[in-house]
């Protein structure tokens, strides 16, 4: 194993997600531009007329298309990678069932940006979380660098598992906001990921198969079994090369939840995406002022790792679940999700709910105080006032 | 007796995949090979009979048939190949003398 010295570059979250595209060996991208994905495939293509990158590029007519020609060539054995973000996401559902149905390890960037109407461009979580029951696997970077990182630990796990990843990121917090990312050598970045090893090909000509072919109800229960299996069996995967990942290139991913300053909490924040780096921050400075609290970072919400969740909630008084994010008719969804995993354990801490910066609105360190307050004070007199706060509601 | 006229040989050698366990089945829904393993006649609600006394041998059954899963058999008469047949009716429909009912099928 050749000796690591990463190359430090100041970059966008879509030109690391761009990087980390040529530095997979990606062999087909095929997307349509929305704000605020396109830079990433517009630096694709820089790549690929610079000579960069041997990649094929298929400018398609729309998100629904995308979807289609990287299901196409994902069927075919390549390594296919496509990017979207919210009106389009919402337009690919469709194709999003055939990719994970056809369990096909298509990698694709999502940035979370606000469903309409009213318009917005800003980052909010709902249109990634709508895409909660399609099969794919959902991974929440925090900043630039789990940008990088995640598509090329994603492009390896979702090969061993035949399953497809989102992986998502802030709009313009991380997507259009610079940062120092550690990018890998490409000699390292082969070792870490060889070639893809298809399971089925549609260019087996000697063995020729449809592949998403018809199953009657005699078979079609089987293969959802499969794909939840496939689930269940990738939290090992990710555990392993998370770990692999730490050893090789000194960040360790091997937690589906990344635990900062939880040892000794008496309650814990928990959340996804670009805001947890807010409250980690947050979290410094309670601590300097005598406030036994931490972070719980989800950065996998699919497949949901309620066993490190229950590990973490077994220990604590409180969770005050900060949710970017909401199902409309109930409350924020990862609060849905969390709540839902502790069920039928013995773990009851209290929990809350705090709608905040839905359509971008901004989350501040002074926001995780007041939360942190509030917690505090709900934990001392044991009970809840309301179970789901909006909590920055002009009133 | 040759089954049909299409498949001719290769209709003998065909046997139907019948997946027992889930660990049987493929990772990913891929097709398992052609017809020749995957019968459709199992989607069936009715099924064709023909009454060879009412049979003309117009054969305009075997022509409209969209399997097609009506072979002509030695004798000239037809018959219907059920493992593959899906029970459209067509058959029954087309036939000028009514010599194709279809009927409820007990599975």
């Amino acid at each position: 194993m050749a000796e690591y010295k990463p190359i430090r570059k100041v970059v966008s979250g879509n030109y690391a997600a761009a990087y980390a595209v040529k530095h997979a060996r990606v062999q087909v991208v095929a997307a349509y531009p929305i704000t605020p994905q396109t830079s990433i495939i517009e630096k694709i293509a820089e790549f690929i007329a610079n000579g960069e990158a041997d990649i094929q590029y298929v400018p398609v007519e729309s998100e629904h298309s995308a979807m289609a020609a990287t299901i196409g060539a994902s069927a075919t054995g390549a390594r296919a990678f496509t990017a979207t973000a919210s009106q389009g996401l919402a337009l690919m559902h469709e194709m999003l069932h055939w990719a994970s149905g056809a369990r096909l390890p298509i990698v694709m960037v999502e940035v979370n940006r606000a469903l309409a109407p009213p318009w917005s461009v800003w980052d909010d979580q709902t249109d990634s979380l709508a895409q909660r029951d399609t099969g794919w696997m959902q991974f929440y970077a925090e900043n630039n660098q789990e940008v990088y990182d995640g598509v090329l630990m994603a492009f390896k796990i979702a090969e061993q598992v035949n399953v497809p990843i989102m992986v998502i990121e802030s709009a313009f917090i991380l997507s259009h906001t610079y940062d120092v990312v550690e990018m890998i050598p490409q000699e390292l970045v082969d070792e870490f990921l060889p070639p893809r090893k298809p399971l089925y090909t549609l260019t087996d000509f000697d063995n020729p198969k449809a592949i998403g072919a018809l199953a009657t109800p005699d078979d079609y229960y089987e293969f959802r079994y499969k794909l939840a299996k496939a689930h269940e069996e990738a939290k090992k995967i990710i555990k392993d090369v998370g770990k692999e990942f730490g050893e090789r290139f000194g960040r360790d991913y091997s937690d589906m939840i990344e635990k900062y300053r939880t040892d000794d909490a008496d309650f814990i924040f928990l959340g996804m995406g670009s805001l947890m780096g807010t409250v980690k921050e947050a979290v410094d400075r309670l601590r300097d002022e005598g406030y036994k609290v931490g972070a719980a970072k989800v950065r996998w919400f699919r497949p949901f790792p309620k066993e490190e969740l229950y590990e973490l909630a077994k220990k604590v008084d409180g969770i005050a679940v900060v949710d970017r994010n909401f199902s409309f008719g109930q409350e924020g969804i990862l609060f849905t999700e969390a709540k839902g995993a502790l069920y039928n354990t013995s773990a009851r801490p209290l929990m809350k709910n705090y709608i905040v910066g839905l359509g971008g609105r901004d989350f501040t360190l002074n926001d995780v105080r007041k939360i942190a307050e509030d917690m505090k004070g709900l934990i001392e007199r044991g009970e809840l006032d309301e179970e789901v706060e909006w909590y920055h509601l002009k009133r | 007796m040759k089954l049909n006229t299409l498949f001719g040989e290769k209709k003998e050698r065909a046997t139907k995949i019948v997946l027992r366990s889930v660990d049987e089945y493929p990772e990913a829904p891929i097709s398992l090979g052609t017809t020749l393993s995957n019968f459709t006649g199992s989607w069936r609600t009715f099924i064709p009979i023909v009454n060879e006394d009412k049979c003309v041998k117009c054969y305009i059954c075997w022509k409209f048939c969209p399997e097609p899963a009506i072979y002509i058999k030695e004798d000239g008469y037809v018959a219907i190949d059920y493992d593959y047949c899906k029970g459209c009716g067509i058959c029954a429909n087309e036939c000028p003398t009514n010599a194709i009912t279809m009927e409820k099928e007990e599975k």
